[in-house]
């Protein structure tokens, strides 16, 4: 496969890819919503970026998705089913299929890093093969190849916590690219890293799920590495949702709509 | 003006203190120091009755050497020994099967707080008492002998090692614990693959040390009737053979000290 022509996938998998969110509050004390009746449509590709001040509720949009925060009301419809009202089980399957990239990278620091790779294979399997460390000859085979595509081969067998900051987010996309997942989804990715590591980190996420046609929804800081990689940008202020468009269309206004004042953008 | 001249005086007509006297600690030493002196006085700690006491200790110490070796002795210390190691083994084997799920219960980042309440409870029961005491109750419950010592030394270890267990892994990071929840892994998977990389290290640290202290708390219950080399100890004492209580003094001391020796090897080699 050329990745720079990947084949498109058809449209009634996009369609089954397709996250509707409806209607979407949060509080985490009664009477304060971070999220207030957010209601979203994202198809099933490309790269979503979310931009907007710290504690507007971002992180808590996306971690609403695959249930790490439980809305308080509100549907979240993805694959046919609604994953705010899923449990046990249910939920767990549900969660497979959604990779998770972390701003903090969240690996386990004393496993090494193709553990840490196969971790993603750990909804699959029972675990007394977890345990013994019996992951399928085709998932290690997988987890190889996944860390030659972010350029880690190398350290394969290296314990996570001798890597520097952007090896360790090469991991976690590794990880969530290791689910084989409907829908990536990444919180502040790039905010611990310096500036040309973040720049490679969006690339590789960019990249990466491009061309496996997995949809990104990512929440980000830099406007600029929003602009550069994103296909849609939401601006969220206050808990709701203020700006959303293609990133061409996003004009000074917006962004003092979104961060308020107009000090910082001279 | 040189350079070490004083600070400027402070202009300002108020001076803060920086260091205000703290009187509630000051009149409680105080108290506490007259209420030592009280307490001596009403217990007859006096001088002469101190000095009265040494010349009785060193009598006794004198009846003590030479260190008694003859072979039926050495045979009752082996026999004593063998019994008291035995049931430190049993005993930190046993308290580490019981803890390992009870500290993961009483974790409050990881287990509903019922169970984790009840957990705690338990826990706080078997820390209650000193082993001795504990010892005295399973002596009058299932008789003299190594069991009412093991019994008692694994209530011991289960208060230590399931407390310790709790705390670290309440201590651990949380990070990777959600990033598995988030790839769909089940609860024993996350514990796996999350919780035990982070915490087995320290588990084998805290059962290492209680081994150790096993070792040495056998050798008390045995005084109060829970078997091994306490029991041999304390007849030595009764029939007044101090020179064979040497010998088994000796002996426990070096049984210790080894035990420190292999509990911090075991530690260094899982760090």
């Amino acid at each position: 496969m050329d990745a720079s022509a990947p084949i498109k996938s058809s449209a009634a998998e996009d369609g089954a890819r397709t996250l509707h969110i409806r209607h979407l509050f949060k509080e985490y004390r009664a009477g304060q919503p971070v999220l207030r009746d957010v209601s979203l449509t994202i198809e099933g590709r490309g790269l979503t970026a979310i931009i907007g001040p710290s504690g507007t509720g971002k992180s808590t949009l996306v971690r609403c998705i695959n249930r790490l925060v439980d809305p308080t009301s509100g549907e979240i419809i993805f694959r046919g089913q609604n994953l705010a009202g899923l449990r046990g089980r249910e939920l767990r399957h549900a969660r497979r299929r959604i990779g998770m990239v972390f701003q903090e990278y969240n690996l386990v620091e004393r496993l090494t890093v193709i553990e840490n790779v196969l971790c993603g294979r750990l909804g699959y399997l029972p675990v007394w093969r977890a345990w013994l460390r019996r992951f399928p000859p085709a998932d290690i085979a997988r987890a190889f190849d996944l860390l030659d595509a972010v350029g880690l081969s190398a350290h394969a067998t290296q314990r996570a916590d001798q890597l520097s900051g952007g090896q360790r987010q090469r991991v976690g996309i590794a990880r969530a690219l290791m689910q084989e997942p409907d829908l990536l989804l990444a919180d502040e990715p790039t905010s611990s890293l310096d500036p040309k590591t973040s720049v490679e980190i969006m690339e590789l996420i960019a990249r990466r799920a491009g061309e496996r046609d997995i949809p990104v929804i990512v929440n980000i800081h830099n406007v600029d590495l929003a602009k550069r990689y994103a296909d849609r940008i939401i601006g969220m202020a206050r808990g709701t949702v203020v700006f959303d468009g293609p990133p061409q269309a996003l004009e000074h206004s917006h962004l003092i709509d979104i961060y308020g004042g107009e000090g910082w953008l001279e | 003006m040189s350079e070490f001249a004083p600070a400027p005086t402070p202009t300002r007509t108020t001076r803060r203190d920086a260091f205000p006297p703290n009187w509630p600690f000051r009149i409680g030493l105080l108290l506490l120091a007259l209420y030592v002196v009280y307490a001596s006085s009403i217990l007859d700690l006096t001088w002469p009755r101190f000095l009265l006491g040494l010349e009785h200790g060193q009598r006794f110490l004198g009846r003590m050497f030479p260190p008694n070796v003859a072979p039926d002795k050495l045979k009752l210390l082996y026999d004593g020994m063998l019994e008291s190691l035995q049931i430190a083994i049993l005993a930190s084997v046993a308290g580490t099967l019981i803890s390992l799920p009870l500290g993961f219960a009483s974790a409050r980042n990881l287990s509903p707080a019922p169970l984790a309440w009840a957990a705690r409870l338990i826990i706080v029961i078997c820390r209650t008492f000193h082993p001795v005491i504990v010892a005295i109750l399973f002596v009058k419950a299932v008789g003299f002998g190594a069991l009412a010592g093991v019994l008692a030394l694994t209530v011991a270890s289960v208060g230590f090692i399931s407390k310790l267990i709790g705390e670290s892994i309440e201590e651990m990071s949380m990070k990777p614990v959600e990033a598995l929840r988030a790839t769909g892994a089940s609860f024993l998977s996350v514990v796996v693959m999350a919780v035990m990389p982070q915490v087995l290290p320290r588990f084998i640290g805290f059962i290492a040390y209680e081994l150790d202290s096993n070792l040495r708390n056998s050798a008390l219950v045995g005084i109060v009737g829970g078997g091994g080399i306490g029991a041999t100890l304390f007849t030595a004492f009764q029939r007044f053979d101090y020179d064979f209580v040497l010998t088994i003094v000796l002996t426990v001391i070096v049984l210790v000290m080894i035990g420190e020796i292999i509990s911090g090897a075991m530690r260094k080699l899982f760090q």
